[in-house]
């Protein structure tokens, strides 16, 4: 198979699996270009792709900026803070203005999830979903799961467990679709206060506690506590949080065996991660940010060969 | 119906390599400062085999090469019916100040040494860039490519196509000419 069987990357969900060894097959590729000493390629010297993000994003705006550049795509940038959407825009009109200077591919970021596959719907570009609220977030997972793949060379098989905030994370859920279409077993360990009403129709269960989770898995992919999603109290305070579910050094060494850890970051050092851990060997959390722009430059190089002259 | 005419058999193509091989000896002396390049994924076939008969040539191993995967830098990708699926990439070495001999099996219209060329210039500033290759197929040329080393020379129209097999992934060594109404 040499062509995706999508026309965007709205979500994991829509993906089959050779969608995604097609786009880690060509992420080696991309992998090996941006460690050139010229990283740049021109691939996609005639598309126009536009950032839209409705949220604040550092890591994955930079990612997507990077990925499209070495390509050589034309990028605009847009970040809602600073536009015409707080004078009362709608999320169409705002896309159709923007559409309107020839853009080809929209890389978008949204607080309300569905909002990629609406635009997907209504507007004529490649849409890529870089995150839409709680719902999917495509390219992290792919990346997490294209590290697991670099670490031990592929990833069925593979015991992960995805530990925190579950209920909100737009990653958790992209991940158990991702690693469980490549055949990778995956439970998930927090407060079950923090755990969705449907883990069993995703076929997944859940740890209490936390040693038990790390004692049983490969790979322990540790989430953000998303303070800025949480409406109430889900915990009684970070601190508590920290002591219960934070991977430390001294949980890590209590262990019979060595696990990878990973983080899609940003790290909130001492709550869910502690710094030793965070910056220890067997962390690869800066992997995940290389492997992260390689992923990113196959989606759009494999959506673009769909956009026709 | 596709009629089909067998260009260089195995012995030719043995002979043609062979007759490459010493031009480029006579060109590159020991090869102190070149180095070989096939574009993937045909022309690291052929580049293979021009080693191979280097060294035994030569009787040495010193052989600087890469193969060089063109993909990323074509001019065709949404031209195309499905995306261009890339080859690897080994290029670990620096083509700073070095002759280099770019092989590929056909030389058509040009496009895709364009983009090898392209492609070269990641790796470092060449001293020179020469092109082998084992078919040319001339008066078909696209851009104002021509090569230093040629197996052999044919006219064909642009119905025609030319087919170089190697033993690795064919079967056997030949070139054919394919004709399809």
């Amino acid at each position: 198979m040499s062509n995706l069987s999508v026309d965007h990357l709205l979500g994991i969900k829509y993906l089959i699996k050779s969608d995604i060894d097609l786009i880690f097959k060509t992420a080696d590729n991309f992998k090996k270009i941006i460690n050139q000493p010229i990283k740049k390629v021109p691939s996609l010297r005639d598309i126009t792709i536009a950032n839209l993000f409705f949220e604040n994003s550092t890591r994955t705006k930079l990612s997507f900026e990077l990925a499209e550049k070495r390509l050589s795509a034309d990028v605009i940038n847009f970040a809602s803070a600073s536009s015409s959407v707080t004078k009362g825009e709608t999320l169409l009109d705002t896309v159709n203005n923007i559409l309107a200077m020839k853009v080809d591919i929209v890389v978008m970021r949204h607080p309300n999830p569905g909002a990629s596959v609406f635009l997907s719907r209504n507007i004529d570009a490649k849409i890529v979903n870089a995150g839409d609220g709680t719902h999917e977030h495509p390219t992290q997972a792919l990346l997490d799961a294209y590290s697991i793949r670099e670490k031990y060379g592929e990833v069925v098989g593979k015991k992960i467990v995805i530990v925190g905030d579950i209920l909100h994370s737009r990653v958790a859920l992209s991940n158990i679709y991702c690693l469980q279409k490549l055949g990778a077993e995956v439970k998930v360990c927090g407060p079950s206060s923090l755990m969705p009403k449907h883990l069993d129709a995703l076929g997944v269960t859940h740890f209490s506690d936390l040693k038990e989770a790390l004692e049983w898995c490969d790979v322990a992919n540790v989430l953000r506590i998303q303070l800025e999603r949480q409406d109430v109290s889900y915990f009684p305070s970070l601190r508590e949080y920290a002591m219960v579910y934070g991977v430390n050094k001294e949980v890590l060494d209590g262990l019979g065996k060595e696990i990878t850890i990973m983080h899609p970051g940003p790290i909130n050092r001492g709550v869910e991660l502690s710094s030793d851990v965070a910056d220890s060997k067997h962390a690869i959390i800066l992997d995940q940010v290389e492997n992260g722009v390689a992923i990113r430059m196959a989606v759009l190089y494999l959506l673009a060969g769909k956009i026709k002259n | 119906m596709i009629e089909e005419r067998q260009i260089l058999n195995q012995k030719d193509i043995q002979i043609t390599i062979e007759r490459l091989c010493q031009q480029l000896i006579e060109h590159h002396g020991d090869f102190k400062n070149t180095v070989i390049v096939g574009v993937q994924p045909r022309g690291t076939f052929l580049s293979n085999r021009i080693i191979a008969k280097l060294k035994q040539l030569l009787k040495t191993t010193n052989f600087e090469s890469g193969s060089l995967d063109i993909s990323f830098y074509r001019d065709d990708l949404r031209r195309r019916d499905e995306p261009i699926v890339p080859e690897v990439m080994d290029m670990n070495l620096s083509l700073e100040d070095k002759t280099v001999i770019l092989v590929d099996d056909v030389l058509f219209t040009g496009r895709s040494i364009r983009s090898a060329i392209d492609a070269l210039m990641a790796f470092g500033r060449p001293k020179s860039v020469e092109l082998l290759t084992l078919i040319d197929r001339r008066f078909s040329r696209d851009v104002p490519i021509q090569p230093n080393y040629v197996g052999r020379t044919i006219d064909a129209i642009g119905s025609e196509r030319v087919i170089v097999e190697w033993k690795e992934v064919n079967g056997k060594d030949r070139v054919l000419m394919v004709k399809s109404d």
